[in-house]
């Protein structure tokens, strides 16, 4: 997935024109373990690069998920809401998190592309 | 993303006889009171949950700690330290009490078990992980004279919970099926000399296993090769104990808060509060008489968001009234739950409360514990 971009604090988004779908990585999701409710942002919200997005909840603990770009909210995965389980089985997937009217598309040259996050990830240990 | 999960686990840690075997199946290894221990198996929390619930889960609780109280007049000597009917056990029967201070407020909750060694009555206890240096500090040198306190530091222990840990378990120890809820005894496990109780921290039947550390492993692989049996974390075990209603030291019990608070009033024995002779006693028996200012209750919030440890709880004038000691999701419930403690005002059940959420706040409504009935073997 070439368009695909991620944080060092492992969001990511995929960028179609101008929009770009966020969610969170599959290491993300196997560090979290079990999610049992996913509070997304509201419809309109604007947010700025590193503002909190969502807040995931695990069966043990609460992690806050930030926006890996600016942007407004144009919609959001109101399935998570019936199935928060998505976010385990299908991180890049049906487990996204939000839609965002990008406002600045530089700020994608600074995120890690496939290769880059990878390599960041196997970095961790 | 930030996740308190994503911590590693620190090499200084200390590692439980079954460190390897946690390893090999996959456990994901995390700090806990100074040990490495597995938050979960690859299965997840919910899944070792349910699956301790429907059949059997084996934990591996090493970190605790075991001890042998030894001396002449033992059982009455311990009553010094805690609010439990100690001299009342019969020999192999269990009790939980309490290690108080002065004050009335709790040091540590614990296991204590009447043994007899050739004829002579003992005391086997099983403290929380992070406490037992200051709790067998304490014990030795508050009997000092009195009694003899042997730390077994390197035994292991484990836990196997659920409906089928009889089933499992007997297959090595046929003498376990003998036992009801809280007792205890001698015996032989897969050919080791163990001593096992009745007993656990999930609200399932089940056993607490005390083996010499050489035969830890073996045995937990003999018991995981049946079916019904898999590993359970740190994770399930916490998710099992709350919706058991079951209190987590540090956490909803600790040196503040008086048995009475917390809702424990029932581990003051009958003849204790007559005798008025344990540490906080003036306080505790107050309490008893009067009502204490703030009480422990279950907690069910509004909505799918679980309310965590922390949260302030205000009551329908939109006052504070306390705070969340344990929250999380509750599997088999499939719903958020939580403990804290609350004013006496508002601790009745079906009492309308509200509890901060990041910056808002939802309903809950107080609720019975526990959460999910109890499965033991009483008779």
């Amino acid at each position: 997935m070439a368009n695909r971009k991620y944080t060092e604090d492992h969001e990511w988004v995929e960028v179609d024109g101008d929009s770009g779908v966020i969610g969170i990585s599959e290491y993300a999701q196997e560090q979290l373990g079990d999610v049992v409710f996913v509070e997304l942002p509201e419809v309109g919200k604007v947010l700025d690069r590193g503002d909190e997005a969502a807040v995931v909840e695990s069966v043990k603990a609460a992690a806050e998920v930030y926006a890996p770009v600016s942007g407004e909210v144009v919609e959001v995965n109101d399935d998570l809401n019936g199935d928060p389980s998505l976010v385990n089985s299908d991180p890049f997937g049906d487990g996204w998190f939000a839609k965002l009217k990008l406002s600045d598309a530089d700020e994608l040259d600074e995120l890690m592309d496939e290769d880059g996050y990878k390599k960041f990830v196997e970095g961790l240990g | 993303m930030t996740a308190a999960a994503s911590t590693p686990a620190d090499a200084d840690l200390r590692r439980t006889p079954l460190h390897d075997l946690h390893v090999d199946h996959g456990g994901r290894m995390v700090p806990f009171a100074g040990y490495a221990m597995p938050v979960q198996y690859p299965d997840g929390i919910i899944a070792e949950h349910k699956h301790t619930r429907a059949a059997a889960g084996l934990f591996d609780v090493s970190h605790m700690g075991q001890a042998i109280l030894r001396g002449d007049g033992v059982l009455s000597a311990f009553e010094r330290l805690v609010p439990g009917d100690i001299a009342g056990l019969a020999p192999g029967q269990m009790r939980y009490t309490l290690l108080l201070n002065d004050a009335g407020g709790i040091r540590d909750d614990l296991m204590a078990t009447r043994i007899e060694e050739d004829g002579a009555d003992a005391l086997f206890l099983v403290v929380n992980a992070a406490c037992k240096d200051a709790d067998f500090a304490h014990i030795a040198d508050a009997l000092a004279g009195a009694a003899e306190l042997e730390i077994l530091e390197d035994r292991a222990l484990l836990a196997l919970q659920g409906p089928k840990a009889e089933a499992a378990l007997s297959g090595l120890a046929p003498d376990c099926a003998d036992l009801v809820f809280l007792q205890g005894a001698d015996m032989t496990v897969d050919g080791t000399d163990a001593y096992v109780t009745r007993s656990g921290y999930t609200g399932e039947d089940g056993f607490e296993i005390s083996i010499p550390p050489g035969a830890a492993t073996a045995l937990a692989e003999r018991l995981l090769a049946d079916e019904a049996v898999a590993p359970v974390g740190l994770g399930a075990r916490d998710s099992l104990r709350l919706e058991a209603g079951l209190c987590l030291y540090g956490h909803d019990i600790d040196e503040t808060t008086t048995p009475v608070e917390a809702g424990l009033a029932w581990a003051v024995g009958k003849r204790r509060r007559e005798e008025a002779n344990f540490p906080g006693a003036e306080t505790i028996l107050a309490q008893i008489a009067d009502g204490a200012p703030r009480k422990r209750v279950g907690l069910l919030p509004d909505g799918r968001a679980p309310v965590r440890e922390g949260a302030v709880i205000r009551d329908a004038q939109g006052e504070a009234t306390g705070t969340v000691t344990s929250g999380g999701f509750a599997p088999t419930l499939e719903r958020p739950i939580a403990m804290g403690y609350v004013g006496a005002a508002a601790a009745e059940p079906e009492t309308r409360l509200e509890i901060e959420l990041r910056g808002r706040t939802v309903a809950a409504d107080v609720a019975a514990m526990p959460f999910v009935p109890p499965n033991y073997k009483r008779a």
